[in-house]
């Protein structure tokens, strides 16, 4: 399996996210922005950063680089996509998920290691983690806040289209706490904290077992296998 | 040259979190006058020739689809600015 990181300017995480990629067992593909070439890849992550340092609106300028063309017609025809952090504001602002992410309302960059609830354990990226399971993994934005209209905001409800929820904290003031969204499909993941900081023992969030040991992120990768072997057979 | 302007705020309905913390800062200058601040964004497009309804048009659509997220800002003017004050 192949997993393509496209690295668009300004992009911080993608070498993280490739890391991830190659610990859950897959093959991880360097892809660039300004090309118009997936390289045969199974599923893509857009990675966490600060893409053209967050100019215009963050990750707007990056949903229309030129590798993106390729990025929505592959989401568009069922391909596994999942946005992390900037990577999900690249995702919106490419109206492959909707809303919209702004500044926190607290007006702080916050970075803490954040609880989740799995609200759909049935999209690409999720099905290795049952409905309601709670993960621990990092979060890191200053621009975090999920919005949408109220329409889209009951569509998203009422399709179980919110993929992931804040617990115990919202972090940021995203509404119903919502972390991260999936489209109807759930081919498209897309979410504000950072699963590829805990997919290795000593460098994830603490858990009870012990300091940094928190791995809860490896399933998003090892989930996108799954996926990406039931699409080829 | 002949420029047209674009001027884009976030919606009346969001929190405008660093409106809200120049408003702050305002309110302890003593400015009290001053209840409330929204920030927002002015693009200036030079245009290369004559500013013709075409090009007007091709800028509103600029400002709609790229230049603005309509989910979280409104474009709130798009005009040639005058040559008065070019």
């Amino acid at each position: 399996m192949r997993i393509g990181v496209v690295t668009f300017p300004g992009s911080l995480d993608d070498r993280d996210a490739q890391r991830a990629v190659r610990l859950a067992g897959a093959e991880a593909v360097a892809l660039w922005h300004g090309s118009h070439d997936l390289e045969g890849v199974d599923a893509i992550v857009l990675p966490g950063g600060f893409s053209y340092g967050d100019y215009l609106r963050c990750g707007a300028i990056a949903a229309r680089s030129p590798i993106m063309a390729e990025v929505i017609d592959a989401a568009n025809s069922g391909m596994p996509v999942l946005g992390i952090c900037n990577g999900f504001q690249i995702l919106v602002e490419a109206h492959l998920l909707p809303g919209g992410l702004i500044r926190n309302d607290h007006g702080d960059f916050i970075c803490r290691d954040q609880v989740l609830r799995v609200e759909n354990a049935s999209t690409a990226w999720t099905n290795g983690f049952t409905e309601g399971q709670e993960i621990t993994v990092p979060l890191k934005n200053g621009e975090g806040g999920f919005i949408a209209s109220d329409d889209d905001l009951k569509r998203l409800e009422g399709e179980g289209l919110v993929a992931f929820r804040y617990v115990g904290v919202n972090p940021n003031g995203s509404l119903d706490d919502i972390a991260g969204l999936t489209n109807p499909r759930g081919n498209v993941v897309g979410l504000m904290p950072h699963p590829e900081h805990a997919t290795q023992p000593g460098f994830g969030p603490d858990t009870r077992a012990a300091m940094r040991s928190g791995v809860d992120g490896l399933t998003f990768f090892t989930s996108v296998l799954t996926t990406a072997l039931q699409r080829a057979s | 040259m002949p420029t047209i302007v674009v001027d884009v705020m976030p919606k009346a309905e969001l929190l405008d979190p660093a409106g809200k913390a120049v408003a702050g800062a305002l309110h302890r200058l003593g400015k009290t006058e001053f209840s409330g601040v929204r920030i927002g964004k002015r693009f200036e497009l030079t245009v290369d020739g004559e500013v013709t309804d075409a090009v007007l048009a091709d800028a509103r659509e600029l400002a709609a689809d790229m230049l603005s997220n309509g989910v979280i800002e409104d474009v709130v003017g798009v005009y040639e600015r005058p040559v008065s004050e070019q």
